[in-house]
């Protein structure tokens, strides 16, 4: 009898978790606001490292205050590793909005997280550069989802001390790996499958790569055989970007992919490190400020994403992290603050940016309406990347 | 609060209704003691055996591989599935049991003679003192520990430089020897306690019986202090085995390798839902068999 009463109980519990999570069914509302209200008194956003700063680290950039100060919005920020993290976040309802690339943004549009955005209420937003707007990673049906923070590319980061000649090609971490056995430096999420498949675009135009985030069997099986050639050539992978300036400042690592943040930190503290985009382009991410369609507080995050369109606030945030700023009047400003930032991000440049792939979701139907293709899905690569860094 | 007022007479009467409720409690102790207990124990069934049915619940759900939403009660056995078909989900946990055996079994030697010095050598002023410094260790934060570790490992490093004294080259930080390592290093404390706690109640006279028998050092220590001593080394095994089996933060900061724990991490923060709760299990089943083990082997007496 007492054991049927503990199961019993579980039971109503099991049903009452049910019940809160069946409550959010994947319908996209049109709701959008009209009017920006009074604002409220916080906002917890999902960022990318750097996206906030208060300056804490360099006086000089800090664009969270001002925006404290002038909205009475206090900002909460929690760091994501990864775009799937980034959605994990977002799913849990607990945050108002974030900055998503497009490997996250696609998923949010598609499971209803996220609402559109009536850009017609944010006074920045008529800067921005037309390039940047209703594209495939921030609207849907030519509506957008959110507004554009920067973009930019995964570079290849080396140390001038070892590697004394400045490479032009990713092979130092592919097929010239074995020369710095234990010491290449590899983004640790599943996303980097994009990144082989990138290099074999180039290196084995048999396999027919035509996008690097929607592969078929033998294209994906031949990504992750040069992937598991570049494990056992000794990569050390990083989860987050700490790990990653660690790894370089003491030395362990002398070769790797990373970001142009981890660049700027390493050389402000006099590191010998050089970063590079290679010939072949790469993969990288174009970014959005998203807006959860529960927010606690939408006011704050309309105010919050007008100011990150704002001429102040996303030069400093694109020089920060060493990114494409979204507007001119941004890249006037950051020009002040380092000169020729414009020119080196290739802002304005979308010819540099055709030589990107922004990071998208892999799917199960190639994200194409030929039904006569399949590709592998996000599971699969979930699946192969723990394969590949587990055994 | 209400139980002891209703056993102070002298105490302010309460309003008649509940003067009359807690006069009706009075003699009936059993629905006292329910009453007492109903608290705590709603917590531990709702709280977390709560969560840990969800959990259970969340390995036989489907997700959408694109969105990664999970959809309740749509059943399917996909998660485990993936588990027994992929081949790396066996390789890593049979290299997570492996290394809860062998921090286990190094803790344990390194544990011995440090208790039994404890216990049975050292003059009380020393005892003090060592009971003291095992102690301090978990006075510390659990990350402030592994970082001073990274900070020893990696390039650089003070081990780096030892090591190169000897002409030998640094381990770096992906070595899964990090791992045993450090985790040796963490758990020791939970080990050295048991252990000096069975050592400190034998008595003494024991030990003497067994020397006026004609027994020799060696024969005393495997017959007499071994077998008292065991349930002992079971019982701090227990945190040594667990903490391990579930650890995924030290793997992951001190090396490059992976154990269950990570794979969970990942797959709950990161990818599937029901992937994670699927393998959750194991480590679970793994510790019920552990402890049934261990209570047939008088551990629970000793703890």
């Amino acid at each position: 009898m007492k054991r049927q009463g503990i199961l019993g109980m579980l039971a109503a519990v099991a049903l009452v978790a049910a019940a809160c999570g069946t409550g959010a069914s994947p319908k996209p509302s049109l709701d959008m606001p009209s009017a920006i209200g009074e604002a409220e008194d916080e906002l917890n956003l999902i960022i990318w490292a750097g996206y906030a700063e208060r300056g804490e680290i360099d006086p000089a950039y800090d664009w969270v205050t001002p925006f404290e100060t002038e909205t009475g919005c206090k900002v909460n920020t929690t760091e994501m590793g990864s775009s799937a993290e980034g959605v994990q976040l977002m799913e849990s309802g607990q945050y108002d909005g974030g900055s998503f690339s497009g490997n996250a943004t696609d998923r949010l549009m598609a499971s209803g997280t996220v609402d559109p955005v009536n850009v017609a209420l944010l006074s920045n937003y008529a800067n921005v550069f037309e390039g940047l707007k209703n594209k495939a990673h921030n609207s849907k049906d030519g509506v957008a989802y959110g507004v554009p923070h920067g973009r930019g590319p995964n570079l290849l980061v080396w140390n001038t001390e070892v590697v004394t000649t400045a490479p032009t090609s990713w092979d130092p971490i592919w097929e010239d790996g074995s020369m710095y056995s234990g010491k290449i430096s590899i983004y640790g999420y599943s996303d980097f499958i994009a990144d082989a498949a990138l290099h074999l675009m180039q290196t084995d135009t048999d396999l027919g790569i035509t996008n690097p985030y929607q592969l078929n069997e033998a294209q994906f099986d031949a990504a992750v055989a040069l992937l598991e050639q570049q494990r056992d050539n000794g990569a050390v992978y990083w989860a987050s970007y700490s790990d990653q300036v660690g790894g370089f400042a003491a030395g362990d690592l002398v070769v790797g992919t990373t970001w142009q943040f981890q660049v700027n930190l390493l050389q402000a503290e006099g590191e010998p490190i050089e970063a590079v985009l290679p010939d072949e382009g790469s993969t990288g991410w174009s970014d959005t400020w998203m807006i959860h369609k529960e927010a606690a507080h939408p006011n704050c995050m309309y105010l919050w994403m007008n100011h990150m369109m704002s001429a102040e606030a996303n030069g400093m945030a694109t020089v920060w992290f060493g990114e494409a700023p979204t507007s001119q009047q941004a890249c006037d400003f950051a020009e002040t603050l380092s000169p020729g930032h414009c020119e080196l991000t290739h802002a304005t440049d979308e010819a540099y940016y055709s030589k990107i792939w922004y990071w998208a979701t892999p799917r199960a139907d190639c994200g194409d309406t030929d039904a006569n293709t399949t590709c592998k899905d996000q599971d699969a690569w979930t699946e192969a990347w723990t394969s590949l860094t587990g055994s | 609060m209400s139980l002891s007022a209703a056993r102070r007479p002298d105490s302010p009467a309460p309003p008649g209704r509940l003067r009359r409720f807690f006069t009706w409690l009075h003699p009936r102790r059993g629905l006292q003691l329910r009453l007492l207990l109903a608290g705590p124990i709603g917590w531990l069934g709702v709280v977390y055996l709560g969560a840990l049915a969800i959990l259970l619940l969340n390995a036989f759900w489907t997700k959408d591989s694109f969105t990664g939403r999970v959809e309740p009660f749509s059943w399917t056995l996909d998660a485990f599935e993936s588990l027994v078909t992929v081949e790396v989900y066996r390789t890593i946990a049979v290299r997570t049991v492996v290394m809860a055996f062998l921090v286990t079994l190094t803790d344990a030697l390194i544990a011995f003679p440090i208790a039994y010095y404890m216990a049975r050598i050292a003059s009380a002023r020393t005892r003090g003192i060592l009971v003291i410094a095992v102690l301090m260790p978990l006075w510390a934060a659990y990350l402030a520990k592994v970082y001073a570790w990274r900070t020893i490992i990696q390039g650089k490093g003070i081990l780096e430089w030892a090591l190169a004294q000897f002409g030998i080259a640094g381990p770096g930080l992906d070595e899964i020897a990090n791992t045993w390592l450090v985790l040796s290093y963490l758990w020791l404390p939970y080990m050295i306690l048991p252990i000096y706690a069975s050592l400190e109640r034998i008595p003494g006279s024991l030990l003497e019986a067994s020397a006026d028998l004609g027994g020799r050092a060696g024969a005393t220590f495997r017959r007499v202090i071994l077998p008292l001593v065991f349930p002992g080394v079971v019982a701090g095994s227990i945190f040594t085995f667990s903490l391990t089996l579930g650890d995924y933060i030290t793997p992951d900061l001190v090396s490059d390798t992976k154990f269950i724990g990570n794979v969970i991490y990942d797959n709950s923060s990161l990818g599937s839902l029901p992937l994670a709760a699927a393998y959750s299990l194991l480590p679970v089943a793994i510790m019920i068999v552990y402890l049934f083990v261990a209570r047939r082997l008088g551990a629970f007496e000793s703890l």
